[in-house]
């Protein structure tokens, strides 16, 4: 069990390592960094000298490893756009965006799960073929097009929600900001939280409905019919609870790439999260902002990985318990 | 007295694509009050069906199409599923193959075991985790109390065999169906497990229906033994005179077939030429009459009742008192044991 | 009477074993003709690239010929709607431009740069596959780690930092010359990994067959042998993937315009008209935006039924 963490530990840190290594290459070596900070009048001397003062005429590996210890202290460098440290931009961007894709991993899995049961449970009925086809187009439609759809139907036509921004935020200390505590900040996060989650959603359903069909098949589950446990107890007590393991397993890899998606939502509803920065940041190549979002992708993802593994072991006692015996 | 269990031409159907198959076919017998049946044959023969079938679990499409089955005379066929339910469980228990996929991997033993007793029988809690407890001891599983809160993977092969036992037999079934109880354990244990079920359902008065292919267990288990072949039934009577004088040919070769400790190690083994008939190719007549030596033309054209035989009866026109085979089959087939031997066939008109 | 009916096509095709017949009795075909649905997508799919292909001979107007814009024809809504104009069929935009054919110039760009991106990713994919698979060793390690990594990133994000470091090298003037290979690259190489996977689990099976070996006794070079017996053996597979990623490449590159990093709206893609028409929404003039949207929904679930049904038909057991 700890063998298996610190293994996990390794693996992570190494892709971090790589990670860093390319968000290091791309703020070294795309664009100048030197007269991304000095104005067009800037004498060559003071250009020499801001040189010699940032390190850039160090060794490159010099550079990565201060790159790296920088890193780890969250600077950044200085965002070309704003002007301001990076980690503060994204510091007071994250709330949005983590709230935002909170809420659509909530929704996609409290959706996604028991229409996944249903469909694996009556996959000849009409509900679960209509679900079915329903889930076809969620993942065929660009989410994009998803949210667009749903400002011109709910928003334009209908008046019912907001079709952008956070509404109105509270700040609950240390910087963050939440719209969870107003009606509007509510109201406005309906819409994103659907467009945001519903691929999420309908690779769920997908995948509980294809887990729960095999394991309905196994011999426990025939076993637990033949002792004459009722429905229920073997629907949600026995299969469903098996089920989980690979759902926990997805879920937490999708959270990533919620996190990553939420790019395109917080652009359809100009959302202020980290997302809608990291795109404006790509067309003003502002590269301190990109390559310290690459990084913050990249260690979420591994986190979440590590806690997802956690996880699993919490769920299946074989794992937990040390592998079969005999 | 009424027997236990009482299955009457039975039909088992299998709609596939290219028609209807017929994986059980006229099937008859009975079993009494603490008796022990075993069911033999080969694979595909339709001994797990019919089992599946008794405690109403057949695999979709899978349905029975006709005959009827009596649980202690009620019909048990065709009941509603929450009544059905309450049979399964509470009054027919059954055991599966393999032991290591039959438990939930993810709940402990004890839960299992509580689980169904609670199911069937208005307890408490405590009072049901007792039960567990006392079933665990019965089974030969050591330090029981302990065991109760382990998971199945912390068990070997054998002692999850053994709770699957406690399991099947938790709320007291008057009818325990072993489906291959023994064919995924190691050799050293399938004893163990076999007598512990004999023992075990002789305690209580319950009947047992052993499905095997292993001739061995049921010799020494069985008190009656069932042969089926191609979904219908071969032969049937004690298990002494299926085993020592088998009356249907193919019977015989199933026994000429098994290996014995005792016999010459040089002597070959006799086989049966010719493999069982798939279930969509079964031939017209006798399903058994391509490979059978004995075989006239009426066991090409009719299908064979099954004849009072000696102790047993069997599904075969040699033993057809009223309308006998040609004397050139019977002389052969009575030189090794077969056909119309006892004297009220005899007796000339 | 089930066996009158089995025999009667195998009879039929015996009489005429032309090649419409082995088409017919072929397993993909029968597939095929008992989905409906697969039917429905192939069509569409068929007539949505036939009209991509021949827009300039279809499309009632040419939407990128200044003299023939009129401003006078800007805003007019749907031709249906009563205040529509009969020329117009499915409205014009802000600068007069008849939406149909925006629409149907745009999906050229769509799947060119959808067909093009599968192409660089499949050639690339294919080639590292074979080159892991093959030569084994650090050149696997270094091959499959990095296909590791990458797998753990959305590709959207992937295409979007390759996008924001080519404008940095490029700089933003010359960016817009090379802004569709930037795409195709960027799209491509986002999708490379499956390939390579694929491939690249093949070529492991094969090397140790037997045939491998009695070819390298007879002189023939591995590498030959690979690239004649492991690619046709693979081909079916990475049809499969190159099918499912057209519908992912056509929604990539619809994204990366909406986004406004994709093509420029001086020639615009479904997904730069869309974000054009974005604009307009909330004035009333819906069908800028709806009907490129719609049209895109459409090619692109088509395109998904369709890889889905071929995965099926090649390979039942790959789900």
């Amino acid at each position: 069990m700890l063998a298996f963490a610190i293994r996990r530990l390794v693996q992570a840190i190494g892709v971090m390592l790589v990670v860093a290594l390319i968000s290091f290459i791309m703020f070294r070596f795309v664009g100048d960094p030197v007269n991304q900070l000095v104005g067009v009048d800037t004498s060559p001397e003071d250009r020499a000298a801001l040189r010699e003062a940032l390190g850039l005429n160090d060794p490159v590996l010099l550079q990565f490893g201060r790159f790296i210890l920088r890193a780890a202290q969250l600077d950044f460098g200085i965002s070309y756009q704003f002007k301001q440290p990076v980690a503060a931009l994204i510091a007071s961007r994250l709330p949005a965006t983590l709230e935002l894709s909170l809420v659509s991993a909530f929704f996609a899995l409290a959706v996604g799960v028991p229409m996944g049961v249903f469909t694996g449970l009556y996959p000849r009925s009409w509900a679960s073929r209509a679900f079915l086809a329903i889930s076809l187009i969620g993942v065929s439609l660009p989410t994009f097009l998803i949210g667009i759809l749903l400002i011109f139907l709910v928003s334009v036509n209908l008046g019912w929600l907001p079709s952008f921004g956070r509404g109105a935020v509270v700040d609950i200390g240390f910087g963050w900001t939440t719209g969870l505590l107003t009606t509007s900040g509510l109201q406005s996060l309906i819409l994103p939280s659907i467009t945001l989650g519903l691929f999420q959603m309908t690779l769920i359903m997908r995948l509980v409905r294809g887990e729960m069909l095999e394991v309905l098949r196994t011999d426990y589950i025939k076993f637990a019919r033949a002792r004459g446990l009722s429905r229920r107890a073997i629907n949600f007590g026995h299969a469903l609870k098996n089920t989980l393991v690979p759902v926990i397993t997805i879920t937490g890899l999708q959270v990533g790439s919620i996190i990553a998606f939420a790019i395109i939502t917080e652009t359809v509803f100009q959302w202020p999260g980290m997302g809608l920065m990291f795109l404006q940041a790509v067309q003003s190549v502002d590269i301190p902002i990109m390559a310290a979002y690459l990084l913050l992708i990249a260690f979420l993802f591994v986190t979440i990985n590590f806690i997802v593994d956690l996880l699993y072991v919490a769920v299946d006692p074989r794992i937990r318990l040390g592998g079969a015996r005999g | 007295m009424t027997p236990t269990l009482s299955v009457r031409n039975l039909r088992v159907e299998i709609p596939t694509r290219r028609g209807v198959l017929r994986a059980i076919d006229d099937l008859s017998f009975d079993i009494a009050p603490g008796e022990v049946l075993g069911m033999v044959g080969e694979s595909g023969a339709g001994k797990s069906i019919t089992g599946s079938a008794i405690i109403g679990l057949l695999e979709p499409p899978g349905r029975v199409a006709g005959g009827e089955i009596r649980l202690a005379g009620e019909r048990i066929d065709h009941l509603p599923p929450e009544r059905m339910r309450h049979v399964r469980g509470k009054r027919i228990g059954m055991i599966f193959q393999d032991p290591l996929t039959s438990l939930n991997p993810l709940y402990r033993i004890g839960e299992q075991l509580t689980e169904t007793i609670l199911t069937h029988e208005q307890l408490s809690g405590r009072a049901a985790r007792d039960k567990a407890q006392r079933l665990l001891e019965e089974v030969g599983i050591p330090a029981a109390a302990e065991r109760l809160s382990a998971y199945p993977h912390q068990f070997s092969g054998g002692m999850r065999q053994r709770v699957v036992i406690a399991l099947a037999l938790a709320a007291d079934p008057q009818l325990v169906i072993a489906d291959e109880p023994t064919t995924a354990l190691d050799v050293s244990v399938q004893a163990q497990i076999i007598a512990l079920l004999k023992r075990i359902c002789a305690d209580r008065g319950a009947s047992v229906m052993l499905i095997t292919h292993d001739m061995g267990v049921i010799a020494e288990t069985a008190d009656r033994v069932c042969v089926l072949y191609a979904g219908r039934l071969a032969e049937i009577g004690p298990v002494r005179d299926v085993v020592k004088h088998p009356q249907h040919p193919y019977t015989r070769g199933l026994m000429a077939a098994i290996p014995s400790l005792a016999g010459d190690p040089d002597e070959k083994l006799a086989q049966i030429p010719g493999s069982m008939p798939r279930l969509g190719a079964i031939p017209p007549g006798c399903a058994f009459n391509p490979r059978c030596d004995f075989a006239f033309d009426r066991c090409r054209a009719e299908r064979p009742d099954a004849y009072p035989a000696g102790a047993t009866q069997a599904a075969c026109f040699l033993h057809d008192a009223k309308n006998p085979p040609p004397p050139e089959i019977a002389g052969r087939a009575s030189e090794v044991g077969l056909g119309v031997t006892r004297a009220p066939a005899e007796v000339p008109q | 009477m089930s066996d009158a009916t089995e025999a009667a096509p195998v009879e039929t095709a015996a009489r005429a074993p032309g090649l419409v017949a082995r088409l017919r009795d072929n397993d993909i075909w029968f597939s095929f003709t008992r989905s409906p649905i697969t039917v429905i997508s192939a069509v569409v799919t068929l007539l949505l690239l036939l009209s991509a292909l021949f827009a300039p001979l279809i499309a009632p107007h040419d939407p990128f010929d200044p003299a023939t814009l009129s401003i006078m024809d800007s805003f007019f809504p749907p031709a249906w709607t009563g205040e529509g104009d009969p020329r117009f069929l499915l409205g014009t935009d802000d600068q007069g431009r008849d939406i149909l054919s925006t629409i149907l110039y745009g999906m050229r760009i769509s799947l060119a740069v959808g067909f093009a991106s599968v192409l660089f990713a499949m050639v690339v994919g294919v080639t590292l596959g074979l080159l892991a698979g093959y030569l084994g060793g650090v050149v696997d390690s270094v091959i499959m780690r990095i296909a590791d990594v990458q797998l753990t990133f959305p590709a959207i994000l992937i295409a979007l930092l390759i996008d924001g470091v080519a404008r940095g090298v490029a700089g933003p003037n010359s960016y817009q010359d090379i802004v569709f290979g930037v795409l195709v690259l960027s799209i491509g190489l986002s999708f490379w990994v499956q390939y390579a996977r694929t491939v690249r689990g093949s070529v492991l099976v094969e090397k140790n067959k037997e045939y491998v070996l009695a070819a390298r006794l007879i002189g023939l070079r591995p590498w030959t042998i690979m690239v004649k017996h492991v690619l046709p053996n693979v081909l079916g597979p990475v049809l499969v993937i190159a099918t499912i990623n057209l519908a992912l490449a056509i929604i990539t590159e619809a994204t990366l315009s909406f986004l406004g990093v994709g093509v420029p709206p001086t020639q615009p893609s479904l997904g730069t008209l869309i974000r054009i028409g974005n604009d307009f929404l909330f004035s009333g003039e819906w069908w800028i935006t709806i009907f490129p949207g719609i049209t895109l929904a459409i090619l692109a679930l088509s395109v998904n039924l369709l890889g889905d049904w071929l995965r099926d038909a090649l390979n039942p057991k790959l789900r």
